[in-house]
Formats: C-alpha cells, sequence, structure tokens
C-alpha cells in the first residue's frame, strides 16, 4: 500500500473512532476536545518548520492572532459568511503573512531568527490595540459562537459540533502535513535542516525551502487561530501573548521535536494539564499566595520532570517502549507460542 | 458529587421529603417558612450553594487583584459558620485565569458545565470576561457583580444575566472632572491614562471631558498615555516633562496602581509637583504604599509621595477605623484570612460577597436562576457602599456614584463634599445624594 492510501485510511478510522468518542463525552470535554485539535493543528505547523525545517518561531501565536483576526473582521462585515470561507480566509491570510515573515526569516539564523520571531510575539498584538477602531481595541472583536446544521436537528450539542469542526480540521492539517514530510518537500526540509551546505551542493534552493516552510506553518496557525476565534467567542489582544507562543512550542518540544505525533502528544498534555491542576489548590487548605501559585508549580514541574525522564520527548518515550517490547519478544523468540495467553 | 450520596443517606431522605413538599405545595418556590430546602435550580442542593468565578490569581493583573475573591471568600465561610443562608452553606470555587481570555473561556465553561455552578460572580477584568458574556446569557446562569469598570455590563436587552458592581470609568471621571472644575478653577489640567483604545482610560477621558468642557479651566492636549506592560513601569518621566512643559498644574489620571506609583515617583524625580487627581482602582493607599516603599519600582521611595492625591470612592474608606463596616470586615478578614493585607481589594471583596449574601437570600427559600436576576433587580440593596446601585429591571449598572477623597501623607484618606450620582451619559445630570449609609445587622449577615 502506497504512504498515501496507508494515511488516508488511517485518519479516516481516526475521524471514525473521534466521532463515536464525542458521543460517549459530555459538553465540557467536547469543548476541550475542540480546544485540543485546535492546538495541534498549530502545533503541527509548528513542528514542520521548527522540528523538521530547523527555523525556530517565538512568534507563532502571533500568527494565530493573524488567522484570528481575519476571521473575526470577516464577521464583523458579513455575519452570514459560512465556516469554510472564514477558515479559508483566515489560512490565506495568515500563508501571505508567513511568507512575508518567512523572506525575512530566511536571512537569519539561531539566536537573531528567535529575536525576530519574539519581537513579532509581542508586537504584532499590540497592532490591534493601536488601531482600536478597526479591531477593538483591548475589548476585541466579538465572534458569534458556531451552531450545528439544520439537519443534525435542534438539539444537536454545539460543542460537540464544536468538536466536529475542529477534529476535521486538525485531520486534514495532520493529512496533508503527514504527505508533505514523506514527500520530496519534506526530505529538501530535512537536509536543510540537518546540513545546508550540503543542501546547497545538492542543488537545493535553500531559501526557497525556508519560505514555504514557513508558509505551511503559518498557514496552520491562521486555521488554528481562526478555529480559536470560533472557540472563545472574542478575538482579543491578551488571548495572543508571548505565552501562548512559548506553549506552543512546549508542546512539539514535550512531544517529541520533528515528529507529528509528538505535536499531538504535545498538545493534548498542554491543554489537559492545567485544567486538571486548576482544583488542585482549592481542595488544600492552604495560603492564598502558596495556593494561587501552587497549579503553576506543578504545572512547570511536569514540563521539567517530563523532560528529563524523556528527553526525545512523549513520542521518543513511546518509541522507546515498542522497541524494548520488541526486543523482549525477541529474545524469548524461539517460542513464540509464549506470549500467547496460558 | 459521588461521595456526598454514598456518605450521607439522610440527604436521600432529605431528597424524598423535598420531593413530596413539592407535590404538597404544587412547586411553589417562594413559600413561608416551614417549607424544606429543595435543590430548586442547578448549583444549588437541600444544603449548598455552589458559586464561581475566574480571577488572575497569577500573572500581571495579580498584584492586588489576587486579593478578592479569597477576601470574598473568608466573608462566606462567615456565613456559613453562622448558620449559611437558608441554611445552605455557600461554596465558592475560584479558578485563575492569569488575565488570560483563553483560559477565561474554558475555564468558565468548566464552572458551568462541569461544576455545575448556581451562578457566576464577581468574575474579573474586561477582556477576559467578555469572552463569556455571551456564553453565560445563552446558558441563562447568573453573571453577578462582574469586576470591572465597564460599562459594557450594563446591556439588559442583550445580556439580561449580566450585572455590573463598580460605577463605571465614565461616572467617576464626570463626578472627578467636577471637583476638578470648581476646586482648581483657572488653572491647566492634563490626561494621564491607560491607552490608547483602551476601555479604562477612554471612558474615563469621556467623562472627564464631559464634566470640563465649558469650564472654568484649560485642558491640555494630547493626552499623555502609558501602555500597562512591564517595561512600562519603568518611567514615565517623558510624559511626565511633557505636561511639565505645557505648564499643567492639574494631572487627571486613570491608571492602575503600579502606573500611579509610577507617575508619581517620575514626576518627583524631575522636580515637578502638580495635584494628582486618580481613579480609585489606581488610588487604594495601602496598594500604593506597598508599591513605593517596597522597591516594585527599582528604587525604595517614600510613602509620603501619596500625599495630596485626589481621589474618590463608592465605599467606606479602608483607613476609616471608626465606620462600623471597616471594623466588621476588619474583624471577619482576622478570623478567616489573617494572611491577607488590609486594604481597597479585600473591602471590594467582602462588599462583594456581602451583596450577594443580600440577594441570594431577597432570591427566597429555594430559589431559581431567574429568582436571582430578579432580586437584584428588585432589592434596593442598602449595604457598605456610600452610594446606591443602579440595578431595575432596564438598568444592570452596579454603583451610580462616588465621592471625592483626599489621601494624606501617611496614606489616611478623608472624604471631601458630598456624594454624587450620576449616569454615563454625555451631559446627564451629577446630583448630589442625600441619602444616609446604613449600619450593619448585628451579626454581620443580612
Amino acid at each position: 500500500m502506497n504512504t498515501l492510501a496507508r494515511h488516508g485510511l488511517f485518519f479516516v478510522a481516526a475521524a471514525a473512532v473521534l466521532v463515536v468518542v464525542t458521543y460517549q463525552v459530555d459538553e465540557f470535554t467536547n469543548y476541550n476536545i475542540a480546544g485540543v485539535a485546535i492546538f495541534v493543528i498549530a502545533a503541527a505547523g509548528l513542528t514542520v518548520l521548527v522540528g523538521i525545517n530547523g527555523q525556530l518561531s517565538l512568534g507563532h501565536g502571533a500568527l494565530m492572532a493573524v488567522g484570528a483576526y481575519t476571521t473575526s473582521l470577516l464577521l464583523k462585515a458579513q455575519p452570514q459568511t459560512p465556516l469554510i470561507a472564514t477558515l479559508l480566509a483566515a489560512v490565506i491570510t495568515t500563508g501571505v503573512a508567513g511568507a512575508i515573515i518567512g523572506v525575512a526569516a530566511a536571512r537569519l539564523r539561531g539566536p537573531y531568527l528567535a529575536g525576530a520571531t519574539l519581537a513579532l510575539a509581542v508586537g504584532l498584538p499590540q497592532i490591534a490595540t493601536h488601531f482600536g477602531s478597526l479591531f477593538g481595541g483591548n475589548q476585541g472583536l466579538p465572534v458569534a459562537p458556531l451552531s450545528p446544521p439544520a439537519f443534525l436537528g435542534s438539539d444537536f450539542s454545539s460543542n460537540r459540533w464544536l468538536a466536529w469542526v475542529a477534529l476535521l480540521a486538525a485531520l486534514i492539517t495532520l493529512f496533508l502535513l503527514a504527505n508533505l514530510v514523506r514527500s520530496a518537500t519534506g526530505r529538501r526540509m530535512r537536509l536543510v535542516h540537518d546540513d545546508e551546505t550540503a543542501a546547497r551542493l545538492a542543488g537545493i534552493d535553500v531559501e526557497r525551502t525556508q519560505v514555504l516552510a514557513f508558509i505551511i506553518s503559518a498557514a496552520c496557525a491562521g486555521l488554528a487561530g481562526s478555529l480559536l476565534a470560533y472557540q472563545l467567542g472574542i478575538t482579543s489582544p491578551t488571548g495572543f501573548n508571548l505565552q501562548l507562543s512559548l506553549q506552543l512550542l512546549s508542546a512539539i518540544v514535550i512531544g517529541g521535536l520533528g515528529s507529528l505525533s509528538g505535536a499531538v502528544w504535545g498538545s493534548i498534555l498542554l491543554v489537559i494539564l492545567p485544567l486538571k491542576i486548576s482544583d488542585l489548590a482549592g481542595n488544600l487548605n492552604l495560603s492564598s499566595d502558596v495556593a494561587n501559585n501552587l497549579p503553576l508549580a506543578v504545572y512547570g514541574a511536569v514540563l521539567v520532570i517530563a523532560m528529563l525522564a524523556f528527553p526525545r520527548g512523549i513520542q521518543g518515550a513511546l518509541l522507546r517502549i515498542v522497541g524494548l517490547a520488541r526486543r523482549a519478544i525477541r529474545t524469548i523468540g524461539p517460542r513464540p507460542q509464549a506470549s500467547s495467553p496460558s | 458529587m459521588s461521595s456526598r450520596i454514598t456518605t450521607s443517606k439522610t440527604a436521600v431522605a432529605g431528597a424524598i421529603c423535598a420531593a413530596a413538599a413539592v407535590v404538597a405545595a404544587c412547586g411553589g418556590s417562594s413559600g413561608g417558612g416551614s417549607t424544606s430546602n429543595q435543590a430548586s435550580a442547578p448549583g444549588i442542593t437541600p444544603t449548598t450553594v455552589t458559586i464561581g468565578s475566574t480571577q488572575p490569581l497569577t500573572g500581571p493583573a495579580a498584584p492586588g487583584y489576587s486579593e478578592i475573591a479569597p477576601a470574598s471568600k473568608a466573608y462566606f465561610q462567615y456565613v456559613n459558620a453562622h448558620g449559611g443562608v437558608f441554611n445552605r452553606s455557600i461554596n465558592y470555587t475560584y479558578l485563575d485565569d492569569q488575565y488570560n481570555p483563553t483560559a477565561t473561556s474554558t475555564l468558565t465553561r468548566k464552572l458551568v458545565l462541569q461544576d455545575n455552578v448556581f451562578a457566576v460572580f464577581s468574575a474579573l477584568g474586561t477582556p477576559t470576561h467578555l469572552s463569556v458574556v455571551d456564553y453565560l446569557n445563552a446558558q441563562k446562569v447568573p453573571d453577578l457583580l462582574v469586576s470591572s469598570g465597564c460599562n459594557c455590563w450594563n446591556n439588559v436587552a442583550q445580556h439580561p444575566y449580566t450585572f455590573g458592581y463598580q460605577p463605571d470609568y465614565t461616572i467617576e471621571g464626570k463626578i472627578l472632572g467636577q471637583y476638578i472644575k470648581q476646586t482648581y478653577a483657572g488653572m491647566k489640567v492634563g490626561y494621564f491614562v491607560q491607552g490608547p483604545n483602551d476601555e479604562f482610560g477612554d471612558d474615563g477621558v469621556l467623562g472627564l471631558n464631559d464634566a470640563l468642557q465649558g469650564g472654568g479651566v484649560t485642558v491640555a492636549s494630547p493626552v499623555q498615555y502609558y501602555a500597562p506592560t512591564a517595561a512600562g513601569a519603568m518611567g514615565v518621566k517623558a510624559e511626565m516633562a511633557a505636561l511639565q512643559g505645557q505648564g499643567v498644574q492639574v494631572i487627571a489620571a486613570f491608571s492602575i496602581p503600579v502606573f500611579t506609583a509610577t507617575m508619581l515617583a517620575s514626576a518627583a524625580s524631575i522636580g515637578y509637583h502638580p495635584t494628582f487627581v486618580v481613579s480609585n482602582v489606581g488610588s487604594d493607599a495601602p496598594t500604593l504604599t506597598a508599591i513605593l516603599t517596597g522597591g516594585a519600582l527599582g528604587v525604595t521611595l517614600p510613602q509620603a509621595l501619596i500625599g495630596g492625591v485626589v481621589t474618590d470612592a463608592y465605599l467606606p474608606l479602608v483607613s476609616d477605623s471608626s465606620n462600623p463596616w471597616i471594623t466588621l470586615f476588619k474583624s471577619i478578614k482576622a478570623q478567616y484570612a489573617p494572611t491577607l493585607p488590609w486594604d481597597g481589594n479585600v473591602l471590594y471583596g467582602m462588599v462583594q460577597a456581602y451583596t450577594f449574601v443580600q440577594a441570594l437570600k431577597a432570591a427566597g427559600q429555594n430559589p431559581s436562576r431567574t429568582d436571582i436576576v430578579h432580586a437584584l433587580e428588585n432589592g434596593h440593596f442598602t449595604g457598605p457602599g456610600i452610594v446606591p446601585f443602579g440595578y431595575s429591571s432596564s438598568n444592570h449598572l452596579g454603583y451610580i456614584g462616588v465621592q471625592v477623597a483626599k489621601i494624606g501623607p501617611d496614606g489616611t484618606g478623608t472624604f471631601v463634599g458630598p456624594v454624587y450620582t450620576t449616569d454615563d451619559t454625555s451631559g446627564g445630570a451629577i446630583t448630589q445624594y442625600s441619602g444616609t449609609p446604613s449600619t450593619p445587622p448585628a451579626n454581620g449577615i443580612p
């Protein structure tokens, strides 16, 4: 079976499983599933840029803001714009923004690239504050929540519909990116990451490859930002702060740098963990100074421990476990019946 | 939830009795004192009322504001220890959104969908709470006493479940402007506010301009702005020098505490000593003192810098130990939240909690969610506030006025002149309020 068909089959199966899941869980879980899916889209795009192509971006939160504002402005001007149009508009605008930044980024290396994208993360949301009459200033622009289409019935949960839309977008993104990284373009990106000089000698246009990676990555961030606008119901500068950019980066590092599965694991961890620990402090009888900071401390500690225990990320750890299991089976090798139940 | 069911057989018995009572009383919710407690709404059981909030417990807005929710909780603990409301104890869950609307959005859904709260109470911040106000109203969840001075909470047609709490910044600007016009006639006035394009600064300027237009004072332009980022706190000397250069004698400021302190320090450092008129949220004397003397600005500065600052208040002054409300809340704080400082933020949270208890009581023994909305609209509550609430069926504005006050070099406040009320419309009359301040009930519970 070729790669395309294999990936296609896998994602159709994943979609079927996830649809069943959205019927089994409660409203709030569906809302969080949508949150994870949105985070996966942005993180997967960042994986292509950082993990595959080797360019660092500390500014992807700002690119998500571009997508979110595109959608919000479009809906402000034309409230009846169909979902697919607002999503595509966000992808295109952010892709163009990514091309412009990518051209500049392709000239920068290491700390200079980090600095430039950091400036983007800090500066871009301020544009919304500065041109307040257009972008709604600090209060932001409201976005009407997604309502499920009529054919699903009037009592269909809006959170389940949100989860479906976000999951579909995430699966399509992952499908496209999975094929991309295994294509000739993907191999060129890896080679540029591993050795720029060798890539040039092999006749690869390094700058072009880097700009392309930036565009793809930005387009993903734009899609995620657009969906985030629907999920949050508002697009405001404070929602796209530096912390968001750093969280995206943490997600792909903790998940396992350079692998799309890693981006998924990292996203699940970073979305679910803060929710799980938010109640923690309330249940203990602590002074408010300690209680207020405890969830943050636990969050930080979990991330640090995760990195110490699994330096290659969650995906790396999983591969290692699979590898160990295989070796164990091979050791037992001559007696395959040992693994069957006795 | 499950543990409560398994540990208490009486709860099951209670539920059966309650069901019987419903049949007997034909579901009347406002029955007499003999009716038993029922689970009359989401978040209400025969023995508990669960409410929730999102607050900046960590992050840039945390200093000062992180004290509000623990202070409210301390008051609820006091009420619970004294029998609760209709024998129900109040469970108050507040979650840290770090002043980030993304987190607010998720955590508010957690409160509604998972923690099953009866109402959202005291949710803090304009950009943060704006992200959920449509959602809460669509879900018909009471959204009570929002901790923000944005006039956007007063929109009864679109947001019938949302109620403001503190006076909005336009009301403050109008009353401070009137005081400036009356007191500093012939002088030059300059503005130093958060912004540009920030509703806090913009609404304040709107109110100031409204009161100052056509008056005997000159208003210097342009408005001097600061951006509320950490880098901004390094100094606003350029802004102060610009105002000094224009010969400004009175600076009207809509600033958060860190920037009020920075403004005072920056002006003093260039030998500039105008009169400062600062909005309520940026003028809490204990908070300013802590910032100035604690080295938060990189240097240790004398407390006396705050001497002479003119501000306004809608609650009794925290330094007024002769006020019976202050005595009451101070003693509750000492018993239930001894680690909190005694300052304006703590008073703010306690008064909110007191007001919530008033509303919950007025909503009846077995309230529905709409009952508490009607209770606030029709309650005409009086309490610790020195000005009345604006609540009615067509108005969800909180406190609708302020009284001007002066801060002494030791941080003690003194009220100046009468209490005024007004609305946030341009040209809307500013009227003197003559209501007498109420005294707390003997047990401190409404």
